[in-house]
């Protein structure tokens, strides 16, 4: 079972990566490319997918679109997995008074309804793709630092890191070199779990025309496009759906199965 | 009980300590002076921006701002919105119900689903069921809730036309016998409150089925096959109590993604809730407003996962009478 | 005449792709008002054995030969109607009390569910007929317990609880599971001389499982001794004349004597017997036949049967 879903998620991750990287070489149009001609064509063998309000080829919007879809989600979840280990390792490893008040914190953040803390800082930033990115990091580090904690508790006590304490090693090291190898798999499979949920938010805030500006490409926001036009061009909000759907079940898929695969080898 | 209640109450200070702060930090992401907040949003007047400058203070030392700050929180003073000069406070309250009423409907449907399908999945684990609540919970888990709206919307609004997508009224709402007008706020509520019962369906439907594994695995359900009990009664009786205890817990905690699920969701159906007014509020730049929402909303959740506590200890016997 | 017959029980269980032998190919009988006890080291398949006795092992790989009570072949019932022998007719306690009563239900919610289940009556005549059960196993101030929750009442209370429910719909067969393994030593003996009693008034027969010989030796009438899935030896006065090594081992390991001839080395995994006695890798006295050949039980005085190629005579 385990090995289905990782087959199948990395797998559509694989396609993904390759479409973002050779998008100029697949895409049939330049995704920016206004044809006045053609404005909301319903799919043909010109336009596979149609066109949008704009006559830009659906098709190489969304080949285009891969693009921001999948840095945002590595970015993304870069910046949460460094302040999420970070401070899970710290609280996990310290422990005391240190260790409860960064859980508290943690706490805290969790409080806050995600989306409202995104349309707030969204509010405060201007909409690059870069502070999208950092805003999404900023928001969603907190599941990550619990998870690591928790790891970081249970291998401390473990022999192995007593008797490396024993022979001198400096905290620091153990941290970086004993304690975080072993907690890899679980930050693993977070992260890529995150990867999908990252691009789940961008393409919702893109939605809102709060996320990734026009004219670059973005899966949310050409179904913002698509809802505005829904009664006469169902294709513009179909299609851009169906790769997000498609990529975060890539990650979901992935994730899980790593999840099994680990807990059944342990 | 009464002093697990005020232990848990008081637990709740430095969390709301918290809360103001973290908020408080927000406005500062603005880097550096006022005047930047003038460039994000053009529209704020020179006579507006003294105003902004005067309601958090920015003119003055840092801790200073924050007391200040804080003293209006806790008096639930936002200032007013930008848009219209009217309370923060007042905007909020006004929006508030019909989110709550969204929010409650759907999770109403959703323990209404989630129980069935996760009690039938959690009693032949990796059974015919089980794989396809499975594959439904990725597809649940992966689909974004405004994309499921657009289809449902494309599908009952447009091609069958039989469902209103857009608002909570019809235009002639004021028209109608107040029996009509039930079902006319009925009908509007169908495909939101169906594309927040899915988003949340997968997850519970997961949760019910992971808590009825493990309670279907201990001794006391060995004991009362012994005793000759039928399996029906034994996991809707016996079983079914015990898991639906954590479930409680996790009801509590899912407040905040329901909460920030309505922003997309109202957006989406141009409901007049709160989550949309903070849309609105946040595309206007509206920053009395916009505080005041992030504050009430991480109240709300407090709040939510303090009841759920409390249901919690009141629901099961070895917290109650200890 | 026989109120149980067990004739070549099989459990295997299956887990990631390999087959667990828990109990492989048993046979015993026990007698009307008998008490037979069963004992080995944990993981040698007695409890296995005792739920299997109402099909209660939750999904085996393999559950076969032939369970006969009052000769009806359990494993032969349908589902309907094995549900009337389970608690009706055969009742059980088992180890950890607390655990194995259901923790968000009242004492009195689960004494009343079996009552009602198997006796028709109202729910007050149940509630009066629990409060008898619950003075009848010696629980004081009874109405005010049968309002507790399990994780109100000491582990000892608990017990009670658990036997008064076993007794509330007058089997036939008691199967107490390692009744007083975690309980203190007063209250041990407390429990075992209430099981002792409610035996001999509701004229019960009764399956002891244990790993404390010196318990079987005062409570029961005859001892089986399993190993590794089988019983090894079966017999009465088992304690004063073992035949088998193993049973020798268990005994002076337990009274102390020639300790260096006590239990060596690990119990066989379960997932691989080692071929022909299993018994064969920790026995003091194996020959080259003992790797190679299985034994058979054999009786090898009255009543007394032995699974070993060189049965050691010896006098403890």
């Amino acid at each position: 079972m385990s090995r289905r879903f990782i087959l199948s998620g990395s797998l559509i991750i694989g396609i993904l990566i390759i479409l973002a990287l050779f998008a100029p070489l697949l895409s049939p149009y330049d995704p920016n490319k206004i044809d006045v001609e053609n404005i909301l064509s319903p799919p043909s063998k010109a336009h596979i997918l149609g066109t949008d309000s704009l006559g830009r080829d659906l098709l190489s919007r969304i080949l285009y679109g891969t693009r921001v879809s999948l840095k945002v989600g590595v970015v993304a979840v870069g910046i949460a997995l460094l302040i999420g280990v970070a401070i899970g390792a710290l609280a996990g490893y310290c422990s005391g008074r240190i260790d409860a008040l960064l859980m508290r914190f943690v706490d805290i953040m969790l409080c806050f309804p995600t989306f409202f803390l995104l349309l707030s800082m969204v509010a405060f930033l201007r909409p690059t793709v870069f502070n999208i990115m950092l805003i999404i990091g900023l928001t969603s580090w907190m599941g990550v630092a619990r998870i690591v904690r928790a790891e970081v508790l249970s291998i401390k006590e473990r022999e192995f890191i007593r008797y490396i304490k024993a022979m001198g090693a400096g905290d620091m090291r153990i941290v970086s070199k004993h304690i975080l190898p072993n907690v890899l798999p679980s930050i693993l499979v977070v992260g890529i779990l995150r990867m999908g949920g990252a691009i789940l938010t961008e393409s919702a805030l893109s939605f809102l025309g709060l996320g990734v500006q026009p004219p670059i490409p973005s899966w949310g926001s050409i179904l913002m496009e698509g809802k505005s036009v829904m009664d006469i061009a169902w294709w513009m909000s179909v299609f851009p759906g169906i790769a997000i759907l498609l990529t975060v079940l890539g990650y979901n898929l992935l994730a899980e199965g790593i999840r099994t695969l680990a807990i059944s080898r342990s | 009980m009464l002093s697990y209640f005020l232990k848990r109450l008081f637990s709740l200070v430095p969390l709301l300590l918290g809360i103001t702060f973290i908020s408080f930090l927000i406005i500062h992401l603005a880097p550096g002076k006022p005047s930047y907040l003038k460039e994000m949003n053009p529209r704020i007047s020179a006579e507006a921006q003294e105003r902004l400058i005067r309601l958090y203070q920015l003119d003055k030392p840092i801790l200073v701002q924050y007391i200040h700050w804080l003293k209006r929180v806790i008096k639930l003073d936002f200032g007013n919105s930008f848009a219209d000069g009217r309370k923060v406070i007042v905007r909020i309250r006004e929006r508030l119900p019909i989110t709550l009423l969204i929010n409650a409907l759907s999770l109403f449907f959703i323990l209404l689903f989630a129980f069935p399908v996760g009690i039938i999945s959690s009693l032949k684990p990796n059974g015919v069921f089980d794989k396809c609540t499975t594959l439904f919970v990725f597809i649940g888990f992966s689909l974004p809730s405004f994309y499921l709206a657009l289809l449902l919307m494309l599908l009952f609004g447009i091609k069958l036309g039989c469902l209103p997508i857009s608002g909570i009224v019809s235009f002639n709402h004021s028209q109608l016998s107040s029996g009509e007008r039930i079902l006319d706020i009925a009908k509007h509520l169908i495909l939101p409150v169906s594309v927040a019962t899915f988003g949340g369906l997968a997850g519970f439907s997961r949760y019910v089925r992971a808590n009825m594994i493990e309670v279907l695995k201990q001794d006391y359900i060995r004991t009362a096959y012994a005793q000759g009990i039928g399996r029906g009664r034994i996991v809707c009786k016996f079983a079914l109590k015990n898991a639906l205890l954590p479930l409680i817990t996790i009801l509590g905690l899912s407040v905040p993604g329901l909460l920030g699920g309505s922003v997309i969701l109202e957006s989406v159906f141009a409901i007049p809730g709160m989550g949309r007014l903070l849309y609105e509020a946040t595309l206007s730049r509206d920053y009395p407003l916009i505080m005041g929402g992030v504050v009430i909303g991480a109240v709300l959740t407090l709040l939510g996962n303090l009841i759920a506590d409390l249901c919690y200890a009141w629901a099961d016997p070895r917290i109650r009478y200890q | 005449m026989y109120i149980l017959e067990v004739k070549n029980l099989k459990v295997y269980f299956s887990q990631k792709g390999k087959v667990l032998k828990a109990v492989d190919g048993i046979s015993f009988f026990i007698r009307e008002g008998e008490s037979l006890g069963l004992a080995g080291e944990s993981g040698s398949g007695k409890t296995v054995t005792a739920l299997s006795l109402t099909r209660l092992v939750s999904h085996p790989y393999l559950l076969s030969g032939e369970v006969l009570f009052r000769g009806k072949n359990i494993f032969r019932l349908k589902s309907a109607d094995l549900r009337k022998i389970r608690g009706a007719e055969i009742a059980y306690i088992f180890q950890n009390p607390l655990s194995s009563l259901n923790p968000v239900f009242t004492v009195g919610n689960q004494m009343i569910e079996i009552i009602r289940l198997h006796h028709r009556k109202t729910k007050r005549e149940a509630e009066v007929y629990a409060l008898k059960m619950l003075e009848k196993v010696g629980i004081p101030d009874a109405y005010k317990n049968l309002r507790s929750y399990p994780h109100q009442l000491s582990g000892g209370m608990n017990q009670r609880v658990m036997i008064a429910m076993a007794l509330s719909c007058h089997p036939s067969l008691l199967i107490a599971d390692e009744p007083t393994t975690n309980l203190d030593a007063t209250t041990q003996v407390q429990i075992l001389q209430l099981i002792e009693r409610i035996k001999k008034e509701e004229r019960l027969s009764l399956l002891f499982i244990t790993h404390d010989l010196e318990i079987l030796r005062r409570f029961t009438n005859r001892v089986a001794i399993m190993y590794a899935g089988q019983i090894v030896e079966i017999g009465e006065n088992l304690f004063e004349k073992p035949f088998h090594p193993y049973t020798y081992a268990l005994l002076s390991a337990r009274s102390g004597i020639i300790p260096e001839q006590g239990l060596k080395g690990e119990a066989p995994s379960p997932f691989a017997f080692p071929a022909g006695c299993r018994f064969h890798p920790r026995c003091p006295f194996k020959r080259s036949i003992c790797e190679e050949k299985e034994p058979i039980l054999q009786e090898k005085k009255k009543g007394h049967f032995v699974a070993c190629h060189f049965p050691q005579t010896m006098v403890k």
